[in-house]
């Protein structure tokens, strides 16, 4: 919170604030002070705001148009396609959409982890964030089964089985939540009545999450604390405002080159053809951004085992804050945890890709190896690195090492120092 | 404190009682709540199917959907038969003779739900390692009694409820 109070200049405008004090908090988010030194990986932030708002209201439109019931979706999105006025536009946008949040938020979360956002005393803001990221992922799904195509089908299936695998009571669980004996009319149903509920949750966390960022204040490149406001910091509106407007267009021209000129690219041909139950496809695969978790659960040859390791692979990053034990947020002070950083992300990205090939020879081995490291990066290599690395100097303030042409001897300080 | 003040009092047993009440008038909202989710009536009404087996040859299968599910029917040859029960059963990963996966005198029928106990896909028959079914979806390998040989499912596709009505006619469920 700024430390002036804010007084507003017109009688009207005075007389509403005293009652209900928008505008103090209109003021403290122009005013916000913000570290100097943010770089773009700092905007996916307000990125992301903006593709939640993009799928909220193009999905309140789609919703308009599309039918839940398991004899019509699948006609009612081919009518939304063909005979919607710009039905086509609005749910690419919606389709694609979903994949630019996804790529937004991977961005967002991987650049946490490397300037160490997560630690103290950001950890409550990590947590909301990876619940977004949960509630993303559950919309996300949901989302994928309501046009009621062979991927919606079977990808339900396939996802709603993963409970079938808790001891004694894991089919009685299929069984409700299908509300059927398999996934059925009921199953569309309320995933398309979940699947409107889940963004509204996902912006009530969203304001949590901002709430409880602007308490500590943001994060920096350097990782380091300061002094708000200072020399150190500007004022959120202008100067952030316009850096992420920038990347905001940015971003809008590539999600644009999908919609306009690959819009089914990163979907499945196969949602092409009404669900039929009798037939799986050949070849099943989920949405790109779930493949990564897919890889981990198809690379355990045990049922329990693949759908335990699976759902750890989310829950351990809520763990996070506490296994990683460098003092020291920023990866650009820390040489040896900057090298496994990047190795997490080849090891992502490597799962990614194996999640999409079928589960045999080579990929199997990849799939492994791959999920062996991935749970090694969180449990050994963190705690380990965080003690026994030895950091680089890191700066007293973000202005010094600017001004004095480099972090000098004088004006860095050893990470056991206090300050 | 004082002595009085730790004596269960007037006030503790108005507490108490106030959320037991409570707590079971919310459970009491709640369960209605959850339980709508389960199959409704109109999918119990589905449970029962009657299929026409006169068509199907020797060799051949049929598949038919139950409950929203498939139910693969298949008319067993002697040479199947022979070769289901050839199997021993410390091969199994989930041991179960084919003497229990058939009704007694209809050895030849093989009726089950063609749902792999994996994550639910159909799998595909006279495919895979042993003559049965392969899934494709994460590539379960099923003999030709259905019982699961290698890969990631866990137990043998099941074996539903079913009946002959009469020579030729199945009752499933």
């Amino acid at each position: 919170m700024s430390e002036h109070e804010y007084v507003p200049k017109s009688k009207a405008a005075k007389w509403f604030n005293d009652r209900l004090p928008l505008l103090t908090l209109g003021a403290h988010l122009t005013d916000y002070p913000t570290p100097k030194n943010l770089n773009y990986w700092w905007t996916f932030g307000g990125i992301l705001t903006f593709c939640l708002i993009t799928q909220i209201v193009t999905g309140i439109v789609l919703a308009m148009h599309y039918v839940a019931h398991a004899d019509l979706a699948f006609a009612s999105v081919e009518h939304i396609m063909r005979d919607v006025n710009y039905g086509w536009l609005i749910r690419y946008i919606h389709s694609n959409g979903a994949s630019m949040f996804f790529l937004a938020v991977y961005i967002h979360i991987f650049r946490s982890l490397f300037y160490g956002s997560y630690k103290s005393p950001r950890e409550v803001i990590w947590i909301i964030g990876l619940m977004i990221y949960l509630l993303m992922m559950a919309a996300a799904f949901m989302g994928y089964v309501l046009p009621w195509g062979q991927m919606s089908f079977w990808g339900a299936t396939v996802i709603t089985n993963l409970f079938s695998a808790i001891p004694l009571v894991g089919d009685s669980i299929t069984t409700w939540l299908w509300g059927a004996y398999s996934v059925d009319n009921p199953t569309l149903n309320r995933f398309f009545s979940l699947h409107y509920l889940i963004p509204f949750l996902i912006l009530g966390l969203v304001v949590l999450h901002i709430w409880a960022l602007h308490v500590p204040g943001n994060n920096n490149p350097v990782g380091i604390d300061i002094k708000k406001p200072s020399k150190d910091t500007v004022p959120f509106h202008p100067y952030i405002t316009i850096k992420d407007a920038f990347a905001l267009l940015v971003f809008m021209i590539i999600f644009a080159g999908f919609v306009f000129f690959t819009p089914n690219v990163l979907g499945h041909s196969d949602n092409y053809i009404p669900a039929n139950p009798l037939v799986t496809p050949a070849h099943i695969v989920p949405e790109w951004y779930l493949l990564p978790f897919y890889a981990i659960l198809r690379s355990v040859p045990d049922k329990l085992g693949g759908v335990i390791l699976m759902f750890s692979a989310i829950f351990i990053l809520f763990v996070l804050p506490w296994l990683d034990t460098s003092k020291v947020r920023s990866a650009v002070f820390r040489p040896i945890y900057r090298q496994f950083f990047w190795i997490l992300v080849i090891d992502v990205l490597m799962l990614g890709y194996v999640g999409a090939m079928p589960a045999e020879g080579l990929y199997l081995v990849l799939a492994r190896v791959g999920t062996i490291y991935y749970f090694l990066h969180f449990i050994v290599v963190m705690p380990v690195v965080g003690f026994l690395e030895k950091t680089d100097p890191i700066p007293m303030s973000i202005s010094d090492p600017v001004l004095s042409g480099g972090a000098e001897p004088s004006i860095a300080r050893k990470v056991n120092e206090k300050v | 404190m004082s002595k009085e003040e730790k004596k269960v009092n007037r006030r503790d047993f108005l507490f108490t009682a106030s959320y037991t009440v409570g707590a079971v008038g919310v459970g009491a909202v709640i369960w209605p709540m959850i339980d709508q989710m389960n199959p409704d009536k109109a999918q119990q009404a589905l449970a029962t199917t009657e299929v026409d087996i006169s068509n199907i040859e020797p060799g051949k299968s049929i598949t038919v959907l139950w409950r929203g599910k498939p139910v693969f029917l298949k008319r067993r040859t002697q040479d199947e038969i022979a070769e289901a029960r050839a199997v021993k059963l410390d091969d199994l990963p989930d041991p179960q003779k084919d003497e229990d996966r058939v009704k007694e005198g209809k050895e030849e029928w093989l009726v089950m739900l063609g749902v792999c106990t994996h994550l639910g896909c159909v799998p595909l028959k006279d495919k895979g390692d042993f003559n049965g079914w392969f899934c494709p979806c994460h590539g379960s390998h099923y003999d030709v009694s259905g019982r699961i040989r290698k890969g990631p499912a866990p137990t043998n596709m099941e074996i539903p409820k079913f009946e002959f009505v009469d020579n030729n006619t199945i009752k499933i469920g």
